[in-house]
């Protein structure tokens, strides 16, 4: 009886510890952010903020250039994004729904060079980019990005395309559609859910790049989040309230991202796999 | 990992709408798209292709010719090609220091990824097990540890072990341990790794549980009824039931943690920068203080070429145990 009841328990009380543990540091982000100073630096951990202040939030708010790199980092990622998709797109139509010599190394390359070293290759990338004058700038920022996130997007969106149905785009062209329009008219509403799920994850990668915009971005107006982020604790020595909360401020979006695309993702997949 | 790195080849996160293709054999039925098909698919991954060489071949064929120069700032700024042939290769094959970081990288991979797998696994496991309210719970921490974006979590980190105001070291002195109290956790090269180690098993563990829970629930139960019909515990039924049939999975997930663990950057490098006396850098980071720091960009270059190779003939093994199970796939 007894053990029936352990073996009841256990693993529950498991999944509660765990769940602290997995939680803990996000928890102990905004908890800190959203201290008093005095709670933030106390001998004696304060585990819940009391008395919530939003003095941390408006420091890092109002420090140097915080706009302009909030501006970068959107404009940077949602560029990638979206080049991505227009390239994407008709690659991964040719790849899931013609036949053709190469097809089958296009997709072993897409493959490749979804795992390409990018961490590893920044000298030769520095280097690229000295050559062409283009240091301090978001243009090749923006056309990095574009690549890391392109082979995940085909690959993706290859799936879905494939997922549709064939016999509704034929009989779009047997109803005097031709080929482009069938795709446009008929396929492309289907992929939303796809386009959906390949863009938040390419804008999660593009917003959390740190090692090439760290070299190739000295000067502060062509930077990026992750860079003062990294260097917001020397700059406001180990504030670490307001450290905080620019973590905060950088994490939000992501984690909103998150949440979106664990729900629309899911949905996509099963609207996918109804076609059986 | 980060979630960058957690790009997952889109067979493995969308199972569904991967294998949802046409089967191969079956032709288009259209043919007049048979002698259109000559150009059309060739202009329409044209753009893709044109971007993959031009940002991604060139950069590579570039870092391999740097290598071979001696390519200094000197040699930047009065722009002089100067070959050295295999020098710089020699120079790190010869070098202990190198060896070194190799040997770091490899343990510090092995220990990573053995961490990630076991634990993942378990509450993979656990997530099948638990009733539906808990698994929720748990999955929403998972997700939460997951979605974290590396920097801001290395940020975290950074805090939860400060040396004076950590809560890490303040709850080590509560638990009796107290020459904990103010200790320095990136004073040391064990106890620096050691955190990484933390952040990098904290942030992978997700991708392995969920998967492994995934993976659990295509099990039919009747395996399940017949193995403890045959007097299997869980341990038993793990072993017969679980582990065989998830092979293939556990073999590309091992891989693909390996080589994201090899190639992990931020985390390294931002809680520590390799510090302390560049005793924590592994091969990425290695590459990145002497080709980008000191600025030998062809000695950089070099070793990461040489870390390229490795990672190349990890993703060989990798590409074959997923091609073989896919080949009629593609």
């Amino acid at each position: 009886m007894r053990r029936s009841l352990l073996g009841r328990v256990w693993p529950g009380a498991t999944a509660v510890v765990l769940f602290i543990g997995l939680v803990f540091p996000v928890y102990w982000m905004f908890a800190t952010a959203f201290k008093q100073n005095k709670d933030v630096i106390s001998e004696v951990p304060v585990w819940f903020p009391t008395s919530p202040t939003f003095e941390h939030f408006a420091k890092a708010m109002n420090a140097d250039g915080f706009w302009t790199l909030v501006g970068n980092s959107f404009t940077v990622t949602v560029l990638a994004v979206l080049f991505s998709l227009v390239i994407g797109v008709s690659a991964s139509f040719a790849i899931a729904r013609m036949r053709f010599k190469g097809r089958k190394s296009t997709i072993l390359v897409m493959m490749m060079a979804q795992m390409a070293p990018w961490e590893v290759m920044v000298i030769a990338i520095y280097l690229v980019v000295r050559d062409a004058d283009m240091l301090n700038s978001l243009v090749p920022l923006t056309a990095f990005y574009t690549i890391m996130v392109l082979p995940f997007t085909i690959l993706t969106l290859r799936g879905f395309i494939a997922a549709v149905p064939k016999e509704l785009e034929e009989s779009a062209m047997v109803d005097g559609c031709t080929r482009r329009q069938a795709f446009v008219k008929v396929v492309f509403p289907l992929l939303a859910p796809g386009l959906m799920s390949t863009s938040l994850f390419g804008f999660i990668t593009a917003w959390n790049e740190f090692p090439l915009v760290l070299i190739l971005s000295k000067d502060p107006s062509a930077q990026t989040l992750p860079v003062w982020l990294t260097g917001f604790r020397t700059t406001f020595g180990d504030d670490w309230g307001a450290t905080m909360a620019a973590s905060s401020l950088f994490a939000v979006p992501i984690l909103v991202v998150f949440l979106i695309l664990q729900r629309r993702a899911v949905g996509g997949l099963t609207s996918g796999a109804v076609k059986g | 990992m980060s979630i960058e790195s957690k790009e997952v080849p889109a067979d493995l996160v969308a199972p569904g709408a991967g294998s949802a293709g046409p089967p191969p054999g079956k032709r288009a039925r259209g043919t007049g798209q048979g002698a259109r098909g000559g150009a059309a698919p060739y202009l329409l991954i044209l753009p893709a292709a044109l971007v993959t060489v031009v940002l991604l071949g060139w950069p590579l064929v570039n870092n391999g010719l740097i290598s071979f120069q001696n390519l200094n700032p000197r040699q930047l700024i009065q722009h002089v090609t100067e070959w050295t042939g295999f020098d710089n290769y020699s120079g790190q094959l010869g070098s202990s220091d190198f060896w070194s970081v190799v040997l770091r990288t490899v343990l510090f991979t092995a220990v990573n990824v053995f961490l990630i797998m076991l634990i993942g696994s378990l509450i993979g496991l656990l997530l099948a097990r638990l009733g539906k309210r808990m698994r929720l719970l748990l999955m929403l921490g998972l997700a939460l540890a997951w979605a974290m974006p590396v920097i801001a979590a290395t940020t975290v980190f950074q805090w939860l072990f400060d040396a004076r105001y950590g809560v890490v070291n303040y709850v080590l002195d509560q638990l009796g341990w107290h020459s904990m109290a103010h200790y320095n956790w990136i004073g040391d090269q064990l106890s620096t790794f050691f955190v990484i180690i933390v952040l990098i098993v904290w942030q992978s563990v997700p991708f392995v549980a969920f998967n492994l829970y995934a993976a659990t629930t295509t099990i039919s139960k009747e395996l399940y009824e017949a193995a403890s019909l045959d007097g299997a515990g869980a341990w038993k039924s793990f072993t017969s039931v679980t582990f065989p049939m998830l092979r293939p999975f556990f073999l590309a997930t091992t891989f693909l943690e390996i080589i994201w663990v090899f190639k992990a950057f931020p985390q390294v490098y931002a809680i520590n920068q390799g510090g302390p006396d560049h005793l924590t850098e592994t091969l990425p980071v290695h590459a990145f203080v002497e080709g980008m720091g000191s600025q030998h960009f062809g000695v950089g270059a070099a070793i990461s070429i040489l870390t390229i190779l490795i990672l190349l003939a990890l993703m060989a093994y990798y590409f074959r145990i997923v091609l073989k199970q896919e080949e009629d796939e593609l």
